[in-house]
């Protein structure tokens, strides 16, 4: 089955109020062309699930969020993601805070079709009084109450990845696969980009396959976009861009999106933004974060 | 040179890094997670004098035999991985209880309960909207949490509860079905004027030693809640030669000098 697709057609099926996923972590591995691409759809009352950084917060400050299910937005050395900052300091999103586990705990719950998974994480905590709508169970074992940590199911699910087949067998080469496998597993439709595309003959080279989280069939369309995952890196190919992520914020200081998506040609396509950043080769040339 | 030799020139970064390196001294084969430089010189310090079988991480996704240096690297620069040890794993471990997390919270409580998530204002409509909650309920209900409070004020040591309770402490109106007070693993505060931990009456907050040259009054002063001095409250370990030399050699390039401003020296003028 031939995967492969235009981020155009693949965002296609995303409509409104649909429930999306995002992969990656703050500022490491996110769909960026992908979310670029759902910036210039009308789509609009999305529920967005994400480690996030700059995904959630150009979703933000498009106005596309109704509800954002989240443990942290961070651009880690902006730790505060400003775009996401301005909207909960507007009181312009719903949100479901949670701890990262228990968004881990979610995604489980939908990838393996169970209402949710029990846990103790969130108990003592505003976690629980500021989720009415998450529920504390007595265990039919012990004397202890539970959080039920709710399944997260999602429509769609954006990924973005070392490589990949046209067939959507995907590798990721960065040192973490964070919580990717589990947003393809707990969305009906996964949307993958890739810096690279292989023949499926490189997959059966050494330990190549040891890079491949997740089977196919939980991906449905392969996008090849080199660089898609700019300005948040991709390792090993390239890190993030500081420069790009500090004019970013300052947009956000400025209260002006519409002016960075203008600079950077976002409004238009991916081809003309990839130019405004300075080309394909600059941003493969973009350095690895030392921690 | 005499190892354990005090040191009678240190800065305040340094004395801190050695006061709250002492909190997994005891803890045995754990994973030690200390968020920001000063924390995670303090538990690299441990793993290389007071806790040998200390498990860290490169703060990425590899666990690591030898702490790394937190300057002087560049990418690609060889480390000691022992195995992999990406975020979902991490979660592992945490809900296993086998870890010792030291972090720097914007609001302590006199509970312990910390906060992260955001200040002021309503939930719906915060004032200040910080990072979200993060890990803080996870590991707050899973193992030992330590915090490092670089300010000693009362911003930092509420009045009251925290604005957003990221992380559940020692208080009985929040304890969950089951559990005890006891149950709750809040260890130490490590703040720019003393040691803190909630080993009073009935888990009151208490200064357990005082920075060279930092009255109780100075700390009390310096807090929104009440606190108690520890029966044998003594004056902060200074640093040892050894422990100075040890964190030069994870710090080479000196950024533990920029973490507190105008790097004060240990001992107060």
């Amino acid at each position: 089955m031939n995967k492969l697709t235009t981020a155009q057609n693949a965002i296609s099926v995303i409509q409104d109020g649909m429930t999306i996923g995002i992969g990656g972590w703050g500022p490491r591995r996110k769909p960026m062309a992908l979310i670029r691409e759902l910036l210039r759809s009308p789509v609009k009352d999305l529920t967005v699930v994400s480690y996030g950084g700059a995904d959630v917060g150009m979703l933000c400050a498009a106005g596309k969020v109704k509800k954002l299910v989240f443990a942290f937005t961070s651009l880690d050395f902006i730790p505060l993601e400003p775009w996401f900052r301005k909207a909960r300091q507007n009181g312009e999103v719903d949100v479901f805070e949670i701890d990262e586990g228990m968004m881990l705990h979610g995604l489980r719950a939908a990838a393996w079709g169970v209402p949710f998974i029990p846990t103790a994480v969130g108990l003592g905590t505003d976690v629980v009084r500021h989720n009415p709508d998450l529920k504390i169970i007595d265990s039919p074992y012990d004397d202890k109450e539970w959080v039920a940590m709710p399944a997260l199911k999602l429509d769609v699910s954006l990924i973005h990845t070392t490589t990949a087949d046209t067939r959507g067998v995907c590798q990721i080469k960065s040192p973490d696969h964070y919580m990717d496998d589990w947003f393809a597993r707990a969305a009906k439709h996964t949307i993958v980009s890739c810096d690279e595309l292989i023949d499926t003959s490189v997959l059966h080279q050494g330990d190549e396959s040891r890079f491949v989280f997740w089977d196919r069939a939980a991906t449905q369309a392969v996008v090849h976009i080199p660089g898609g995952a700019h300005p948040s890196s991709s390792a090993p190919l390239y890190g993030f861009d500081v420069e790009h992520f500090k004019r970013y914020a300052q947009s956000a200081a400025d209260d002006d999106f519409a002016g960075y998506l203008a600079a950077f040609a976002i409004d238009k396509d991916e081809p003309s933004y990839q130019d405004a950043v300075g080309g394909l080769s600059a941003i493969q040339q973009l350095p690895m974060p030392v921690y | 040179m005499q190892q354990h030799e005090y040191a009678k020139d240190f800065t305040l970064a340094e004395l801190m890094i050695c006061a709250a390196s002492e909190v997994f001294a005891n803890d045995g084969e754990v994973l030690a997670t200390g968020i920001g430089v000063l924390p995670r010189l303090a538990a690299s310090l441990s793993m290389k004098t007071t806790n040998l079988d200390l498990m860290m991480t490169d703060s990425e996704a590899w666990l690591l035999s030898e702490p790394n240096p937190v300057s002087g690297r560049k990418a690609g620069d060889a480390q000691a991985n022992e195995t992999w040890m990406g975020f979902s794993r991490i979660f592992d471990n945490v809900w296993s209880g086998q870890r010792h997390a030291l972090v720097g919270p914007s609001q302590v409580d006199r509970f312990g309960q910390a906060n992260i998530s955001a200040l002021g204002g309503s939930y719906e409509k915060p004032k200040v909207q910080m990072l979200g909650v993060r890990g803080f309920p996870g590991n707050s209900i899973s193992h030992a949490n330590s915090f490092f409070v670089p300010s000693h004020n009362k911003r930092a040591f509420i009045d009251g509860e925290c604005d957003v309770v990221s992380s559940i402490g020692f208080n009985p109106s929040r304890l969950p079905k089951g559990y005890k007070l006891s149950d709750i693993d809040i260890r130490r505060a490590i703040t720019d004027l003393c040691v803190m931990d909630w080993g009073g009456k009935n888990f009151q907050p208490r200064v357990v030693s005082l920075h060279p040259g930092v009255s109780f009054d100075e700390v009390q002063d310096n807090t929104g809640f009440e606190l108690v001095m520890s029966e044998n409250c003594q004056v902060t370990a200074h640093p040892t030669l050894q422990q100075l030399e040890i964190i030069a050699r994870l710090d080479p390039a000196n950024i533990r000098a920029r973490q507190l401003k105008d790097n004060p020296p240990g001992i107060r003028a």
